[in-house]
């Protein structure tokens, strides 16, 4: 038995200071593989009296107990080791630059008509679209402004062919005609696209974009224009109050008509929207002309209702202090990747219209 | 349309001070443009200092001086005069001022060699005395601190400045405008003086209006005032002319123009003698000409509205007059017209000549047909005041009578159409102050529409009068009324947005640019499309419709590696177009790769961006956008602007006929002919209008939730294969060995060269194998083995490597 302790000891003595985990294990099929010290004395337990056998087993236990649980430790030992100088070793400098982000942007015109298809939305208006050619009818006589009326001057029409039949829409309001031939009222839409004239300057660009808007049913009144426009203008821009002018215009498509200003003033060199004393023209809009109904076979003394035409890039500009329309259309890298948005950024009610 | 306030208050007895005038024409629908001082010929000369005078170098009696005129850089004039010297406060005149001694304008000139910009004045050059042997020598304690301000105090009256709608031409006089100002309670409008001009004999020159079909004119006033004295205008009238921003002329010219502006009454004044016998009103023969007053000889077309005489045209009635019978200095007998043209026949004949006159303006949007005499009057007692003379009697033909417009109001339309009130009492005071003649019959209003409102034909017009005079700050504004019609967006729109937004996520910038293009690039995108020429191109470079969204796309593209960038993804969802008639277009989207991809990165291989990087983005967006990836189909039949062999076609599944999308290299010539300078030119696109809507709602197409718990096995297989036979047909041709088992197909190599014969590619596969209903066995397994390799052998002739 003294002989056992004595191994037992010498074995812990060697683990003690052993380090290596494969050593560790020969010690451990030294000492419990099938022909192993240790397995070896159990064997010899069968061969001994009773008497004897019991206190022989007992120590064997203990020593086999000890011995195992000082191989599970030193293996513990030297794995935690083993991990930590690995750990060690493959540190790296994290501010290293991650791999490439590609960064998309969705251009402020797309973001702007998104922000207010939205608001629109939450009121009850749906999306119409129509095409960018149009003919002219659609454009202008349906609209009231037969071809010898002076406020055809007022667009700067681009033609398709010399008989003046075809042209690039010089607004949105086709889609009025449109909507309202193929189908039956009430209409509730908004129509927002791009539009063209002739015209190229600073403030002007050939292709522009327009957002227009119709509510024909049985009783909407000028009350109803107003109040629409009002709560548009006040989501659109985020602000709590606006200050807003109706004034009397004239479009032959809408009768009475009005074009509508809304309050700002420069602060630090920036426009605010809503308050101070100057006025800055933003739409045009009316009650559509009785004249318009007939041409789309709506009974304007049944039927009533308002129609709104707001430039889209002008909202944009205002909205997010850009300057130069031009710059919208001209594809520069630098100017996209300002002005863009993220694309996950989409404008909604719940999660608010811009961040 | 332009006016003072003085002028206004001619017409207009009102208390309201300027501001207040102001508010009211833009709350009554006159909008106001401006409100400030008339420019003058004398706002360019301003208080400058000499910082330094030193000799001309080619010339000794010359100087070069440099001039402060209160901004950043000095300016450099070349001077004469003796007395100019260092820190000499004098006037100074850019180019372009007008100098008043000579009506001289000034320009950028060389004197000796040196250039000059502008000049120093001497006080004879500004007329302020004679004197003219050196420049102006300010005090300097009065105008040292006025360096770069306007040397002369403008003293003009502020003049306002309307914009005036197409639809009310009786504001293109100042009486109109007064009116519509005491409609609205900002003053009484003074009646009109009787005039207690005498008359002396007819009017002898016989007029006739021809009754012709295309006859543009209804009405023809005319008077005779004889030995008259035509001269510069007195100051008052020259000041009321210069208001207007126009030029004086000579009285009668100035008379007619303001009693225009005045009465909105367009005027024109004959020299009597140089009319040959008669005056004959008809429609123009093709190959007529004149020399119109602006100088230029116009050359008429059938059936255009001619005053004429028995030599020819004498001018275009109610557009311009002509050079033959024009008055001037030496005019002595005067026949004075005052007519009537339709707006009709004076629009198509001034865009016909492209001739824009105050006169073709007002006839256009049409003229009281009621105040032909008044004008006369108004004219000839002018005349006679200024220029003296004899006045005839007036002669008035007409072939057509005036009709008067009546509308029988319902008050009621009123509250219909604003949701607001107004008191019978109101409304019809409103009407009267506006020349309506108003009468009642029960509740409808009988109202006879004033001569000068061409526009008022019908209820709805009756309303806006009243509304706008009565103010829209009296509307209400109502709560939205929020009842929904049908949803927001239908599918495609919402296909748009969600291909947009799908697109940018994976790093593309989105653009927007022009629907037009060069028809020089977009020939090289238009495949088998028409080209659709625009007949007024804002340019030459933009003289089409684009049939692809590339053309523009490419040349912004090139534009930014021009700017130095390298790595450039770029697209744009929009219109193309596909045939000149309104519907013929398709909504693409189309986006452009340039450069590489990880550029110099510390840790990843760069390479150029190829067409797997595209055909990724355009199947990731197809599926996020609710394609099912495992019925899309690719083919290699691509556009011509695609690179052949490096390119495929898109397609929702395999019966389909157009492809929903394209990705690929683009052709190496188009790259040549447009200069574009990169590593790798990569694009897709995508037709949103051939991608098919699923009759299914999400919600009705997630299937049962099922998946399998057995254990799966992957078996690698590498096949000996011609170069030209398809990945995708190999993969199809194992999936469809057994469908339900064989879970997944992945292509993990593909080579050619070392070791595999000429024509010939290896390509190695791996299988997912699964079942649902038990876990295969060697035996099962090893017969899934045999029937992929002896399917694919049989179809396809390919060889298992060994």
């Amino acid at each position: 038995m003294s002989d056992i302790k004595k191994i037992k000891d010498n074995y812990i003595d060697k683990l003690n200071t052993e380090n290596n985990i494969e050593k560790v294990n020969n010690i451990k099929s030294e000492l419990f593989g099938k022909n192993g010290i240790i397995s070896n004395e159990f064997k010899k337990l069968g061969s001994i009296s009773v008497e004897e056998r019991k206190k022989l087993a007992s120590d064997l236990n203990n020593i086999k107990d000890e011995l195992q649980n000082k191989i599970s430790t030193k293996i513990q030992e030297i794995e935690t080791k083993e991990i930590n100088l690995k750990l060690e070793k493959e540190k790296i400098d994290v501010t290293l630059p991650e791999r490439n982000i590609e960064i998309g942007k969705i251009h402020p015109v797309s973001q702007v008509i998104d922000e207010i298809s939205s608001i629109f939305s939450e009121i009850g208006f749906s999306v119409e679209e129509g095409p960018d050619v149009e003919n002219e009818y659609n454009n202008f006589t349906a609209l009231n402004t037969p071809d010898n009326h002076p406020a055809r001057d007022m667009h700067d029409t681009f033609y398709l062919d010399n008989n003046k039949e075809l042209l690039l829409r010089t607004h949105t309001s086709p889609v009025q005609v449109r909507t309202m031939l193929k189908g039956k009222p009430p209409f509730k839409i908004i129509a927002p696209g791009r539009t063209y004239r002739s015209d190229s300057d600073q403030t002007h660009a050939p292709m522009f974009h327009q957002v227009e808007g119709l509510h024909i049913d049985k009783n909407i009144n000028m009350g109803h224009l107003k109040g629409c426009l009002n709560y548009f203008i006040k989501e659109f821009f985020e602000v709590d109050k606006i200050k807003m002018r109706f004034r009397p215009s004239h479009f032959p498509f809408t009768e009475p008509s009005a074009e509508v200003d809304i309050g700002y003033e420069i602060k630090n060199g920036k426009i605010v929207i809503g308050e101070g004393n100057k006025w800055l023209e933003i739409l045009g809009c009316g009650m559509v002309h009785p004249n318009v109904l007939k041409n789309v076979n709506v009974n304007p003394s049944k039927y009533q209702g308002y129609a709104f035409g707001i430039g889209i890039d002008r909202l944009g500009m205002l909205k997010y202090g850009i300057n130069d329309l031009r710059a919208f259309f001209e594809t520069d890298y630098r100017w996209l990747s300002h002005f863009g948005f993220d694309p996950l950024d989409v404008p909604s009610n719940y999660r608010g219209l811009s961040r | 349309m332009k006016f003072t306030v003085d002028w206004l208050k001619n017409h207009l007895d009102t208390k309201f001070n300027n501001n207040q005038i102001i508010d009211k024409l833009t709350n009554i629908g006159l909008e106001v443009e401006s409100f400030e001082s008339s420019t003058s010929e004398l706002d360019t000369f301003i208080v400058a200092k000499i910082i330094n005078a030193k000799t001309h170098p080619n010339a000794d009696r010359l100087k070069l001086c440099d001039i402060d005129i209160g901004s950043d850089k000095t300016i450099e004039v070349v001077c004469g005069a003796p007395n100019a010297k260092n820190g000499l406060l004098t006037v100074y005149a850019p180019p372009g001022s007008i100098i008043p001694k000579n009506q001289m304008k000034l320009s950028v000139s060389k004197i000796r060699g040196v250039t000059s910009y502008g000049m120093l004045c001497s006080e004879s050059e500004l007329l302020l005395s004679n004197e003219s042997d050196g420049i102006i020598e300010l005090k300097n304690n009065k105008y040292v601190n006025k360096i770069g301000e306007k040397y002369f105090k403008n003293t003009s009256e502020k003049v306002i400045d309307l914009s005036i709608t197409p639809n009310r031409p009786d504001c293109l006089g100042v009486r109109g405008i007064a009116r519509d100002l005491s409609a609205a309670g900002a003053g009484k409008l003074k009646i009109n003086k009787k005039s207690n001009l005498k008359y002396r004999g007819n009017q002898n020159i016989n007029v006739t209006i021809k009754k012709e079909k295309a006859q543009g004119c209804t009405i023809f006033g005319s008077c005779l005032i004889k030995g008259v004295t035509n001269k510069e205008s007195p100051k008052w009238l020259k000041d009321k002319i210069k208001s207007l921003g126009q030029k004086p002329i000579s009285a009668i010219v100035d008379i007619t123009n303001y009693v225009m502006f005045d009465l909105n009454r367009p005027l024109h004044a004959y020299d009597a003698d140089k009319i040959d016998n008669e005056i004959i009103v008809r429609s123009s023969s093709k190959g007529e000409s004149f020399e119109a007053l602006d100088n230029k000889k116009y050359i008429l077309e059938n059936d255009m509205c001619v005053i004429s005489d028995r030599s020819g045209v004498l001018g275009l009635g109610g557009i311009i007059g002509g050079t033959r019978s024009g008055t001037e200095y030496s005019t002595k007998n005067i026949l004075l017209e005052s007519a009537y043209f339709l707006p009709r026949s004076i629009r198509k004949t001034s865009k016909q000549l492209n001739i824009n006159t105050d006169a073709k303006f007002r006839f256009e949007r049409g003229i009281d047909p009621l105040s032909i005499e008044e004008g006369l009057i108004k004219a000839s007692e002018l005349i006679k005041q200024i220029c003296g003379g004899e006045i005839s009697n007036l002669d008035v033909k007409k072939i057509e009578n005036y009709k008067k417009t009546i509308i029988n109001f319902d008050p009621f339309l009123f509250e219909k159409t604003t949701g607001f009130d107004v008191e019978n009492k109101e409304l019809i005071k409103i009407l009267e102050k506006l020349g309506f003649d108003v009468s009642k019959n029960k509740k409808i209003l009988k109202l006879v529409v004033p001569s000068w409102r061409p526009d008022i034909t019908q209820s709805i017009d009756i309303v806006e009068e009243i509304v706008r005079i009565k103010g829209y700050e009296h509307i209400n504004t109502s709560e939205p009324i929020k009842t929904r019609l049908k949803p927001t967006l239908n599918y495609y729109q919402k296909l748009f947005h969600f291909l947009q937004r799908s697109v940018a996520s994976k790093g593309y910038l989105e653009t927007v640019t022009w629907s037009f293009t060069d028809s020089k690039i977009n020939q090289l995108f238009k495949e088998n499309d028409q080209e659709i020429p625009i007949v007024n191109p804002i340019s030459s470079d933009l003289n089409v419709l684009r049939n692809s969204i590339f053309p523009n796309l490419l040349f912004y593209l090139k534009k930014n590696l021009d700017r130095g960038f390298k790595d450039i993804s770029l697209f744009e969802i929009g219109p193309a177009f596909k045939g000149k008639n309104p519907g013929d277009q398709l909504t693409m989207i189309g986006a452009v790769r340039a450069g590489k991809v990880s550029r110099l990165s510390w840790n990843d291989k760069e390479r150029i961006v190829d067409t797997f990087d595209v055909k990724k983005d355009v199947i990731q967006s197809l599926c996020e956008a609710g394609i099912d990836k495992d019925d899309i189909v690719i083919d290699d039949k691509t556009p011509s602007y695609y690179h052949p062999g490096k390119s495929g076609g898109v397609y929702q599944n395999k019966n389909e006929k157009n492809a929903l999308a394209y990705f690929g290299e683009i052709h190496p010539n188009i790259i040549k002919k447009l200069d574009i300078k990169t590593e790798s030119l990569v694009i897709f696109e995508i037709c949103l209008d051939y991608i098919k809507e699923s009759k299914q709602k999400i919600k009705d197409l997630k299937s049962e939730y099922k998946f399998s718990d057995f254990q799966k096995s992957e078996r690698d297989f590498a096949f000996i294969i011609n170069k030209n036979f398809k990945s995708q047909e190999l993969v199809n041709i194992i999936k469809s060995v057994d469908n339900k088992l064989i879970k997944s197909v992945r292509v993990f190599d593909v080579f050619e060269g070392e070791n595999i014969p000429d024509g010939k590619k290896s390509i190695a596969v791996n299988v997912t194998i699964q079942s649902e209903e038990k876990t295969l066995n060697e035996n099962d397994l090893e017969n899934i083995n045999k029937l992929i390799i002896s399917s694919i052998e049989s179809k396809s002739g390919a060889k298992i490597r060994s």
